[in-house]
């Protein structure tokens, strides 16, 4: 009887183990209660003259960073709105490579939103409008994912489309050498 | 134990009739060539197959009747070898009964798929079918390139044509599957395979993705509306025409939101600077039966829910929430409707 109890108990504890490995993210599918807060032209920026600091990290970067739902998102939305057009597979073509660690307006997630949505110099359109906030988030939580940022365990190990090249959980981390940018 | 068999006996027919109370998925329609020439095999096998095992069943229970006439410790005594003039002949006569039963079977099997494989080759019209999560995304080929439509959601077919679909898939394994007309056949990504369909009965019928593709695979059906070849031709000529621009000052306003905004990224609306390919094709939005890929009846209260949040109504579906203001929504309504 002994035994019985001591099997059932160990079932029960490794059940117990295995349930909480289920709560590893928060997997939002409204953008609602995340909210389309920050008005045109007022996104975070780092790019000042003299060397003021960084300001804080927005507060919705943890609901995308290392978020695999985000990520997987945001790397069907690369596709379908053609940054590949321009940026390649994160190699770089007409636009700058992201797969690298240089970056030219911040490598930190809502710096990387800012860019989407907001646009940069010599090409890079504005997608506020054209695509929704949260949108904009699972791209930039992507695109890090491009330089192999975000921890291994969020990146998918199979691309969302056919492709040859090495899969995420492989691209080697390339930190951002900007001295403003990495944070976090 | 006892009130259960009769309980299970009036329980069976009624559990049938389930399969068929929805007249437009129906396993045992008939509407079509090749769900007709499946079915009939069905019948035969059902029938060759019920009979040997009905008779099986009596061999056994005889034996059992047998064996209890027969006095005990057969082997000991050694009679278990006297042979029985009877017997051998029952037995010749089952082994003949396997063979004729099974050459049936193969040779009814083998005409089936013959006639099947004759089907293919006569094919008068080719549409391209691409599942996606979780809609259809449906192209008429044609060799007049003015002349290939794309649509989505809603396939039309004209009765007694041979249409040759062609299957795809952008992300995962998805499978059509129209009951009422014919099997299920898989769409793989990066593959392309193909179904001939000869559709039989005029009707409206309900096709349902049958390979599990994701949060949302229940909500991907489709709609398949089998008409007369002149009807066919009519809605073909129709839904090439583009969008009509929209003729109320509220209508306007949904029209530069839809084509300017954020709609157009993904959404394509012929005659318009709407122009994106990867969601469903609107060009004839309000002219379709069912809205998101069959999950809601298109009317006008379901297309307000459907814009405001798709997330509440379908979630995960690549569609996002938008939040748009009660004035942009009336506006946003109002042009989708104009899209007959």
């Amino acid at each position: 009887m002994s035994s019985l109890f001591r099997a059932s108990f160990l079932v029960a504890v490794t059940s117990a183990l295995a349930l909480a490995g289920c709560d590893r993210e928060e997997h939002h599918s409204r953008a609602k209660p995340i909210g389309e807060t920050v008005p045109a032209g007022e996104s975070p920026d780092t790019i000042f003259p003299g060397t003021s600091s960084a300001p804080p990290l927005d507060p919705r970067a943890v609901l995308y960073d290392n978020n695999a739902n985000a990520i997987a998102q945001g790397q069907q939305l690369y596709l379908q709105m053609n940054c590949v057009g321009c940026h390649s597979h994160g190699g770089g073509g007409m636009g700058p490579p992201l797969m690298d660690d240089q970056w030219r307006y911040g490598g930190r997630i809502d710096q990387i939103a800012t860019t989407i949505a907001e646009g940069r110099p010599n090409g890079m359109p504005s997608w506020r409008g054209k695509l929704t906030e949260d949108q904009i988030w699972d791209l930039a939580a992507y695109v890090r994912s491009l330089s192999g940022l975000p921890s291994k365990d969020a990146v998918s190990s199979r691309a969302e489309s056919m492709s040859a090249g090495t899969p995420q959980s492989l691209t080697p981390h390339a930190e951002p050498k900007n001295s403003d940018a990495p944070q976090q | 134990m006892k009130p259960r068999v009769p309980a299970i006996a009036t329980l069976l027919p009624l559990l049938l009739g389930a399969c068929q109370y929805q007249h437009y998925q129906s396993d045992f329609g008939r509407a079509g060539v090749e769900d007709n020439q499946f079915l009939t095999l069905f019948t035969i096998f059902l029938i060759v197959c019920g009979v040997m095992y009905l008779l099986v069943i009596g061999f056994l229970f005889a034996a059992i009747a047998r064996s209890r006439r027969l006095e005990a410790n057969t082997v000991e005594t050694g009679r278990h070898h006297r042979s029985d003039p009877l017997m051998s002949t029952t037995l010749i006569g089952w082994g003949a009964l396997i063979g004729v039963g099974l050459a049936g079977l193969a040779i009814a099997s083998f005409f089936t798929d013959r006639s099947m494989a004759k089907a293919a080759t006569g094919e008068k019209l080719s549409v391209t079918l691409t599942g996606n999560q979780w809609w259809w995304d449906i192209v008429y080929n044609s060799a007049d390139a003015s002349k290939t439509l794309r649509t989505a959601n809603e396939l039309h077919l004209p009765v007694g044509v041979p249409t040759r679909i062609i299957l795809n898939s952008n992300d995962v394994i998805h499978s059509f599957w129209v009951p009422s007309l014919a099997g299920k056949e898989d769409l793989i990504p990066g593959r392309e395979n193909d179904i001939t369909i000869v559709p039989k009965k005029k009707g409206i019928y309900r096709g349902q993705c049958a390979e599990y593709c994701g949060a949302q695979h229940a909500h991907m059906a489709l709609v398949v509306v089998v008409d007369s070849y002149p009807d066919f031709l009519k809605w073909w000529h129709h839904q090439l025409e583009p969008a009509p621009m929209p003729t109320t000052p509220l209508a306007m306003a949904g029209y530069k939101y839809v084509t300017g905004g954020p709609c157009s990224a993904c959404h394509n609306i012929a005659g318009t600077a709407a122009g994106g390919q990867v969601a469903p094709d609107l060009t004839h939005l309000a002219g379709r039966k069912s809205l998101a890929a069959g999950t809601l009846p298109m009317t006008e209260g379901n297309l307000y829910g459907w814009v405001e949040d798709p997330q509440s109504l379908k979630p995960g579906v690549k569609m996002p929430t938008i939040g748009m203001e009660p004035d942009k929504l009336h506006a946003v309504v109002a042009y989708l409707e104009t899209l007959k």
